[in-house]
């Protein structure tokens, strides 16, 4: 039992981290394309630069909380994804030190070289986040000892690499929904109709995708037994019709929204699909890692529990106060702050 | 090399590199939140000018300390497999609660903070930074607590083949890790109050902004004195307690090879590993070190020689970094004593001014010795008397780990390069004008 509520409590970390750092990653994937000058550009470093910080936590939290909560499993899957998790890292560094650093320098190169390193940051977690998480469904090469037989070629097989276009088509539409909250005029239609444009390459490639996983993965096993459970994935579905509708609207929060939902729902559609197993392996399902085979002990579930659902509350509740404080559009005030970026 | 050697290696640059950045961001929070308290209080526009103008350089100086820690946490999986394996049903709960505890809390109200200053009333935004202050040091308590348990591990048994948890209480509270929080916080003070007087001290060679920062002067020469002084006896008291819990390290860190009852303490001392004794002991002070160990001159310090070759740390390197340390730490509290006296009119020292400027590495150096010493002198254990670094590392192929250790050291060099530009170039620039006088 304890060791399902951290299952869930897991893949709900892992959700609402997509939710959060997937606008500024998507955002920061879109930023070359859609910004013509320094001034949008500095629209849209400005538009994440109070969140940013916060929302790579949830990141953390997740990775700390599958250490803690199934060690073995932690083990495993950091290990075996060695390559693509240093990349991960890496880029996630450049892009921290891009947004802190760029307006603090003022010659054009300077600038642009931080551009450069922001739209790298961005894209390249966003593309390997989904790679690693579709190789997750598919299951990976493990033996018995939790020793991974392959190299990074292994995890860019097609089904991997359609998890990661997705992901960054996600992240995409969610990223230019909110620079079409933050930004005004020009801008601002411009970052709508992106979003529009995107999402139609976004549902065939949904579409797809739903259609390998079945194909590629176990994860329809556990909604074939407990039909009930498909109301995740057709939640996600209408959350996902739902996105086009509030933009063509120009309803751009409920838009936002709803976006927000297809990325939690297509989160958590994975994970309930998984469960009970934490990283399968492709070698033999007895050599899978499970919540049963690689989760702590008792006490320290209990532990953490206790500690989650004291402070997670507290941790939710001061996110969405910050959030409702900088709830207004980028203004040239802003812009013109000693503080800005 | 093997990739246990490339992963220690791997290990200790990206920890060397984040530990950088951290203790200037534990110490210069509570300074800028002490600036903006007084600004909110007395209504001072020059507080708050101070507020901004070294907040903006902690704001730099944080950026790179978070994103260099996540590093330290992923590594603990990519790289240590075996060791997250068996002790992650403690370690790991650890590093989980700091994220969810602290690293939240920090990471939103930095955010706050920076862009807030015109959408927040003056006391909610001071809040903002005493928040952000308090989460970097509940941050240190909560990572230091799983360091120590790696140093002492308490509270757990053996059981399914890994340990467990048995007692959280125990891990939370043990005195090595309170000590531990006590050393490196007073540290991390000394790094801050030695930036914020040398940093002051450059432009008040130059009598730039003289009322700025004679203020910022003497409130990081109160804060360094204090800190400084109290760092000797936390040192001491957690000298102490490590001559308890790890012996071998207490014996590596003072080059001791035979036990000894009443050990004297030599100022000066070349360890000579090979052949198991010292090169050179000279200025020996009879008894001296038994006292400093034990508080009594009759001690008995054990000699490196009770334990087998393979289970004593490296000498020299542990020896040399805890002897430099230890003068450093004494040189900081005459340092800081000496400006303390000055703290009312800094201006006219100048030659003194001047060597502030130097000594603002000094505290870095200070610390990274420090982790020299407690990490290398820890060897060869991971978790010290309970699982050998060479069994705790990932079956990843070496060159793997080689690659990605090449990766870290450009990386990290590039931004440590545009991180000191950064930092030098607004330090140097100064607080933004008075707009009143600026017109």
């Amino acid at each position: 039992m304890l060791e399902t509520i951290w299952f869930l409590l897991w893949g709900i970390l892992w959700a609402v981290y997509f939710m959060l750092d997937g606008f500024d990653l998507g955002l920061g994937t879109l930023a070359p394309f859609i910004a013509r000058n320094d001034n949008e550009k500095r629209i849209i470093y400005n538009s994440m630069g109070p969140f940013w910080d916060a929302n790579e936590v949830w990141l953390i939290t997740a990775g700390g909380v599958t250490f803690a909560a199934f060690p073995t499993a932690y083990a495993v899957m950091f290990s075996a994804l060695y390559t693509p998790l240093l990349l991960l890292l890496f880029a996630l560094i450049i892009r921290a030190v891009a947004l802190e650093f760029r307006s603090k320098g003022e010659s054009e190169g300077w600038r642009k070289l931080w551009d450069v390193c922001h739209f790298l940051g961005s894209f390249v977690p966003a593309l390997l986040l989904g790679v690693a998480f579709a190789n997750i469904f598919k299951g990976i090469p493990i033996d018995q000892e939790g020793i991974f037989h392959g190299n990074l070629l292994t995890l860019l097989n097609p089904y991997g690499l359609l998890g990661g276009i997705l992901f960054v088509l996600l992240f995409l539409v969610h990223g230019a929904l909110w620079l079409a909250i933050k930004a005004e005029g020009d801008l601002e239609t411009r970052a709508a109709k992106a979003a529009s444009g995107i999402w139609l390459i976004l549902l065939i490639v949904a579409v797809v995708f739903l259609a390998a996983t079945w194909f590629a993965t176990g994860l329809y096993l556990n909604y074939l037994s407990n039909p009930i459970l498909l109301i995740i994935p057709v939640v996600t579905v209408l959350a996902l019709l739902a996105t086009r509708l509030f933009i063509n609207q120009r309803a751009f929060w409920k838009a936002w929204f709803a976006s927000s939902l297809t990325i939690v729902g297509a989160t958590l559609f994975g994970v309930v699909g998984l469960y009970p197993n934490l990283l399968p392996s492709s070698l033999n399902p007895a050599y899978s890692l499970t919540i049963y085979n690689s989760s702590s002990s008792s006490l320290t579930l209990k532990i953490m529990l206790g500690v989650a659902l004291t402070f997670v509350p507290i941790v939710i509740a001061y996110q969405i106060w910050s959030y409702y404080v900088f709830r207004d559009k980028v203004t040239k005030d802003d812009l013109a702050s000693d503080e800005a970026y | 090399m093997d990739a246990v050697t490339l992963s220690r290696l791997q290990f200790a640059v990206a920890t060397y590199f984040h530990f950088l950045f951290v203790p200037l961001t534990l110490g210069l929070s509570i300074l800028v939140a002490i600036m903006e308290t007084k600004y909110v209080r007395t209504g001072i526009e020059e507080y708050k000018r101070m507020a901004k103008f070294w907040g903006k350089l902690f704001v730099i100086n944080f950026a790179i300390g978070v994103v260099t820690g996540i590093t330290l946490e992923f590594q603990f999986g990519t790289n240590w497999s075996r060791y997250s394996k068996y002790v992650g049903d403690i370690f790991g709960s650890l590093l989980a609660i700091e994220a969810t505890v602290a690293f939240f809390l920090e990471s939103t109200f930095i955010g706050v903070w920076v862009f807030g200053w015109n959408r927040l009333s003056p006391k909610a935004h001071a809040v903002c930074i005493w928040l952000v202050a308090a989460a970097s040091n509940i941050s240190a308590y909560w990572i230091l607590t799983a360091n120590s348990w790696m140093q002492h591990p308490v509270g757990y048994v053996i059981r399914n083949g890994r340990a467990e948890l048995s007692d959280f209480w125990a891990v939370i509270s043990q005195p090595y890790a309170i000590l531990m929080l006590l050393h490196v916080l007073s540290g991390a003070y000394i790094v801050a109050g030695f930036f914020v007087m040398g940093v002051s001290a450059y432009h008040l060679i130059r009598r730039q902004e003289l009322s700025f920062f004679k203020r910022s002067f003497r409130m990081a020469a109160i804060f360094t004195v204090i800190f400084a002084l109290a760092e000797i006896l936390v040192g001491d008291i957690h000298g102490k307690e490590m001559m308890k819990s790890q012996p071998t390290k207490a014996a590596a860190a003072e080059s001791v090879w035979e036990t000894t009852k009443g050990a004297p303490m030599y100022l000066f001392v070349v360890p000579d590993e090979a052949n198991e004794r010292n090169k050179v002991e000279i200025l020996g002070i009879p008894k001296l070190l038994s006292w400093v160990a034990f508080g009594d001159s009759e001690g008995v310090y054990r000699g490196l020689k009770e334990w087998p070759k393979e289970e004593r740390p490296p000498v020299a390197i542990t020896f040399w970094s805890f002897r430099i340390m230890v003068a450093l730490g004494m040189l900081f509290a005459l340092i800081s004593v000496i400006a303390w006296l000055k703290r009312k009119n800094p201006e006219n020292s100048p030659g003194f001014l001047k060597f502030l400027i130097y000594c603002i590495p000094l505290p870095y150096i200070a610390l990274a010795l420090g982790w020299t010493v407690t990490e290398v002198g820890r060897q060869p254990w991971i978790v010290y008397g309970m699982m050998k670094t060479s069994d705790a590392a990932s079956s990843v192929g070496a060159s793997q780990v080689g690659l990605s250790l090449a990766a870290f050291v450009i990386v990290y060099s590039l931004l440590g390069i545009a991180c000191f530009y950064l930092l030098i170039k607004n330090a140097r620039k100064g607080p933004v004008p008075i707009p009143a006088l600026d017109r």
